[in-house]
């Protein structure tokens, strides 16, 4: 089933409580989704870069030197990142197994998230000058507390309570999806698409990588090609509703804006408010209830629609 | 503040909500009337509470205050009663019922009154997708505009749209009509064994052997009928909508087995 929500604050100088906001908007909806909880938040953008990455699966068993591995793991992928030219200011460690990496850095993404992935267990989850995306197994609260997300603060987010349906319960096959390798692109998705394959394969052919085996993880790196070939988000997301096969509402974020697309059949939910001081969307009109405690004027998108919001 | 009530819900082994739950017994009353607030309470609870007051304490006149867009509210009310809902409704929200005059001043979520018996309900703002599914009798009010499928396989009573419908409105419809006094979007009436579809607006297209019907003077007494109940004012220029009849043949069905689908 699933369920999405996404935020955007009209005035967010200096940043609001997105952190916090979210997981409240997700947590509203955990009937949707019990496996696993994902975000992707918008921080206060600064010239260096921000990587989150993990070096193993919540669910991996823990052998006798798990511990020791990954710290081996980790070493190497800072090793690597220095040898690459990248310049670290910090390395966090937010659980066992999930770090957060802030460095400067001039040089091509793609080799270096390559670079890093190719350190045994290692998935990038996110990269770029203001997003972070954090995802794992169980629901919002969870994952907020273990993730420390309430301090943080944000212009613009996305999250993502999954029920598992055509891939496995781990941190792979949660959303959100970074755009790999194009910086601060992300999306959640509510649906299936049944021409996942081709769009896989398609998108494998110009040498992009995929790490699960879940539908979803095509449309970020399809809306990001298409960015990155100069369509705007808009143009993107509108090509496609007739290019992607199946049933899907998906919510993407780039540093600058938040857009929602709807499938022609309109087979999946979402409830739109629109205020002064934010847009907010879900699947479920309780979960932006959870943001504005009172009476507020919502409406549900109609079929194929395409809807954008800047910053 | 985040779905205030639904925090504290419990679960027995089968997965039941709040399995020993009771009716919490909040709702000031006065007279025939009463009225409480859901804020604190969990979809289970408040409705609960307001089958305490129309079956126990037979009480005509219920005020709900607050919904928050609850899930599944007012469902399976089989009594005649007038119900005031200040707020929005989530999904399935007054499904079920036989019976009651219910007033939404806010919105409702998908499936709104599905399989409604009789009765009248009337939503001030919006509604979600498929709402009115499986509609058997009475009136379905919405003022503002509804999603996708609305009066999905309705096989009775009415449905009145102010706003703009989604696609694939009447998927499927078997009985009973429907006036929408804004555009409807493609594959209206897809499907459709029988009934009636009037349409203000445009329509982006028709569904699969829905075909333009012949007006009449029943349709008019009809429509100046239902708006002239629900205080709508003047209808409308409506067009109508009626199955073709071509999709399917119930002639190759035994007499009996004909009842029973139509």
């Amino acid at each position: 089933m699933c369920g999405i929500a996404g935020l955007i604050y009209a005035d967010a100088n200096g940043g609001r409580e997105v952190g916090t906001d979210i997981t409240r908007m997700l947590q509203s909806m955990k009937h949707r989704g019990p496996d696993s909880t994902g975000y992707a938040l918008f921080g206060p953008r600064t010239s260096s870069y921000v990587m989150r990455f993990t070096l193993a699966d919540a669910n991996d068993p823990r052998d006798y030197e798990f511990a020791d591995r990954i710290q081996r793991h980790r070493f190497l992928v800072e090793q690597r990142l220095r040898r690459f030219g990248a310049h670290i200011h910090e390395i966090d460690e937010e659980t066992e197994y999930a770090y957060r990496v802030t460095f400067d850095y001039d040089g091509d993404l793609k080799q270096l998230a390559d670079l890093v992935e190719d350190v045994p267990g290692a998935e990038v989850l996110s990269l770029g000058h203001a997003l972070e995306i954090i995802k794992d197994l169980g629901d919002a609260e969870s994952v907020a507390t273990q993730y420390d997300l309430d301090g943080f603060r944000g212009t613009h987010g996305i999250g993502h309570v999954r029920m598992a349906t055509e891939s496995d319960v781990d941190i792979s096959g949660a959303h959100p999806y970074w755009a790999y390798p194009f910086s601060d692109v992300a999306v959640v998705h509510n649906g299936q698409l049944t021409n996942y394959f081709q769009w896989k394969r398609r998108l494998e052919r110009s040498g992009h990588r995929f790490n699960s085996e879940c539908d979803s993880e095509i449309i970020a790196v399809y809306l990001a090609e298409k960015m990155s070939d100069g369509a705007s988000l808009e143009d993107a997301m509108r090509d496609s509703l007739t290019e992607l096969d199946g049933v899907f509402t998906y919510i993407a974020v780039t540093e600058d804006a938040l857009g929602v697309a709807k499938d022609e059949m309109a087979a999946k939910p979402l409830v739109l408010y629109e205020g002064d001081d934010m847009v907010a969307l879900a699947s479920e009109e309780i979960a932006i209830r959870a943001v504005l405690d009172r009476e507020i004027d919502t409406y549900d998108p109609f079929e194929g629609e395409v809807m954008v919001w800047q910053r | 503040m985040a779905a205030v009530g639904e925090g504290r819900i419990t679960y027995d082994a089968r997965g039941l909500a709040e399995p020993a739950a009771e009716a919490p017994r909040i709702a000031e009353i006065d007279g025939d009337r009463a009225t409480f607030d859901a804020h604190d309470l969990s979809t289970r609870l408040i409705n609960l509470e307001l089958r305490r007051l129309l079956y126990e304490e037979g009480i005509g006149d219920v005020t709900v205050q607050n919904p928050g867009a609850k899930h599944s509210i007012g469902v399976g009310i089989l009594t005649r009663c007038r119900i005031t809902f200040e707020g929005s409704l989530g999904y399935f929200g007054c499904g079920l019922i036989d019976g009651p005059e219910i007033k939404i001043t806010g919105r409702v979520g998908w499936s709104a009154c599905e399989n409604m018996m009789s009765g009248v309900v009337t939503v001030a703002g919006n509604a979600g997708s498929l709402t009115g599914a499986a509609l058997r009798g009475g009136d379905l009010v919405v003022h503002g505009r509804v999603g996708a499928r609305t009066g999905i396989d309705q096989k009775g009573g009415t449905i009145i749209v102010g706003g703009d419908a989604g696609m694939m409105t009447g998927f499927m419809m078997q009985r009973g009509r429907m006036i929408l006094c804004g555009d409807v979007g493609h594959g209206l009436g897809d499907s459709m064994y029988d009934g009636t579809i009037y349409v203000a607006g445009k329509v982006a297209s028709l569904g699969i052997d829905c075909v333009p019907g012949e007006w009449t003077e029943a349709d008019t007494e009809f429509v100046e009928r239902k708006f002239r109940i629900h205080g709508l004012g003047s209808p409308p220029e409506l067009q109508k909508f009626v199955c073709g009849k071509k999709l399917y043949n119930y002639d190759n069905l035994e007499p009996s087995e004909r009842k029973l689908v139509l």
